[in-house]
């Protein structure tokens, strides 16, 4: 059976029109996918008060989402009405075989888009039965300095843009690329339209809808420089619910690949040489910088992290290295610099900003596949506690 | 094509109070599920008001040629989720036209065992984990394996997401749904170890209705199946080698064990377990051997083990249970081609009913 009714047109990798043979199985597959979306799309709130609970926890790898689905008896909307739950940490990495048990503790919820109806989304995060966080647990150290007076006084706001790649399934190589070979160089692609400029702009826009439902504060989406490079931004979000929401999204959005068949990468440099990275560039703000007097608080803020640079690098995510050269819109990965208005530094700051006197700053360095719960709360500890 | 799908969403419910019946029986081989529909002439939701049919036995070898005709006892209904309506599914077991049970016929042992006193009184309540595995129909491989290879190995795909980790996600889906509407008490849903493969879980249900949810969840899961044009598999390993097994671990709880004191009877009751493990064994599913090894997540089947948060052992009690003093075990050792008449009855009678002798 195709895959995808797509597959049954594909004739020898070419788009050529399908012979009657070929048509009927795509009209039998079309009808058969028609009833099995019924039975998908069956709206029980006619039927039961019972809601399906999908609860999503980050696995061992600290990248890797992992999610599974249990029936509650009827609608709940408080995280803390939610019951903790377990998983097998043994099928994960992140627990032995003979004392598997790690626990689920819920800490928001979304509306789930795929099921709809009064069914939910779970982000949570993993303890030992002892009630400790793993060591993979970044959201609770994170949550610690958030619920720190000094930082909940100055209501930190980030907006977070998250860049990803789409790849074709089973080679591994962007999708839209030609098999064997490179399209043609960066240029036509960042907010580009049409067939040979834009591709997978379906799972762009299904994502941008179903993150809207889900009630995740998504702001925006544009088509990045790379070619079947996309680009998402959910903000502005307050404290600790900046992760959950980046990682709520990043969830809806590997399920829609699952469902288109592509799969999404998170890989700060997927293709080397002269094709830009994807990153997760950091935009923060305090209160103190929003209100007036606000510029000088962003600079004392931007020096602050100039002198931890190094610590900041460590924990922007995996291989960014490849990615900050200081080329293709990036800041060397060993030097520390800002800017107004320069995607060239580490740091960039708004020409509204600079005018106002007031605003925010965007920290450029954190890679695509970088820890939102780390970078933020990082972010914080840095500017408002040290 | 659309017009098919149109009659098949007919909702007769304004044209007539007819309603359809789909009889639903296990046939000769013990696991192969058969079915067809009947027209009743209006809404029914007691088993008991539903006629007893009949079918040709011949055709499912459960009967000679010149005496085909095996009754058909309804037992249980449920929403029929691909018709809706009113229309309804009706889980049936077999019988002479003497009224005897056919051998194939399970649940009239299970249902005897379960109107026992001692065990009606203990109200017992099982939880059962079905695991199966999706296959690609003209080639017997599993659904997303790259046609004469293997995929990575294990590791990204238990409760994986992704294009690349999880495949046949619909299925299950439309399946979770279309058991709660139906009424089945499904409790939820997973992505196992081996990719390909997935579980759902059905209960707690009590006593014998724990195995008409069971088979008529498998029903659906087929049926489901048949219309995504994929085959399912219950088949307890599917692939040798590095691959999970598919299991149905089956959780068990009496009333004696979720009460105060509960733990100790449930030690009692898992030592009473150990004494019978063959016995068990034999009746915990076909082809067990090729997946109880002792390797992945698996007790060896000749030994019989328990332990806390134990996944290598035969029957695990988990942390909650030991800490509050009282809960449930999960009995790991039955294969996903289990009987499930067979093997709630027997948990049961071995540990309420059957003393050491």
């Amino acid at each position: 059976m195709c895959d995808l009714p797509s597959d049954c047109f594909s004739i020898n990798g070419t788009h050529s029109s399908p012979p009657k043979h070929s048509l009927k199985i795509f009209e039998i597959i079309i009808f058969k996918m028609a009833l099995l979306n019924d039975l998908i799309n069956l709206n029980l709130t006619d039927s039961t008060k019972k809601i399906i609970a999908e609860y999503i926890w980050i696995g061992g790898s600290g990248m890797d989402l992992r999610s599974k689905a249990r029936t509650l008896p009827e609608p709940v909307s408080d995280p803390k009405k939610l019951p903790k739950w377990n998983y097998d940490g043994s099928s994960t990495n992140q627990a032995p075989g003979e004392d598997s048990e790690v626990i689920l503790y819920p800490q928001a919820i979304f509306k789930d888009p795929f099921r709809g109806g009064n069914n939910i989304l779970v982000i949570c995060d993993a303890y030992t039965p002892a009630g400790e966080p793993i060591p993979t647990n970044k959201r609770h150290a994170a949550a610690k300095i958030f619920s720190r007076p000094e930082v909940e006084k100055e209501v930190p706001w980030y907006g977070i843009e998250q860049e990803y790649t789409l790849l074709q399934k089973d080679i591994n190589w962007p999708l839209g690329w030609p098999q064997g070979g490179f399209p043609g160089p960066q240029g036509p692609y960042y907010c580009g339209i049409g067939a040979d400029k834009a591709f997978g702009r379906d799972v762009v826009d299904a994502h941008y809808k179903a993150c809207l439902y889900a009630g995740i504060n998504i702001s925006g989406i544009n088509g990045e420089v790379m070619p079947g490079q996309w680009e998402f931004q959910v903000g502005p979000s307050v404290g600790i619910s900046a992760g959950d929401e980046i990682w709520a999204a990043r969830y809806i959005l590997e399920r829609i690949t699952e469902i288109a068949g592509f799969v999404v990468s998170f890989d700060p440099k997927p293709i080397p040489g002269d094709w830009n990275g994807a990153g997760a560039h950091t935009n923060y703000s305090t209160k103190s910088m929003r209100e007036e007097g606000g510029y000088e608080i962003i600079k004392k803020a931007i020096e602050k992290l100039g002198l931890r640079h190094k610590e900041h690098i460590a924990a922007y995510g995996e291989g960014n290295e490849r990615r900050l050269t200081g080329r293709h819109e990036t800041a060397n990965i060993n030097t520390f610099k800002w800017g107004v208005a320069n995607r060239g530094a580490s740091i960039r700051v708004g020409r509204d900003t600079e005018k106002e006197g007031k605003g925010y700053f965007e920290d450029r360095r954190p890679a695509s596949n970088m820890d939102p719960y780390v970078v933020t709360s990082m972010i914080a500890e840095t500017t408002i506690l040290l």
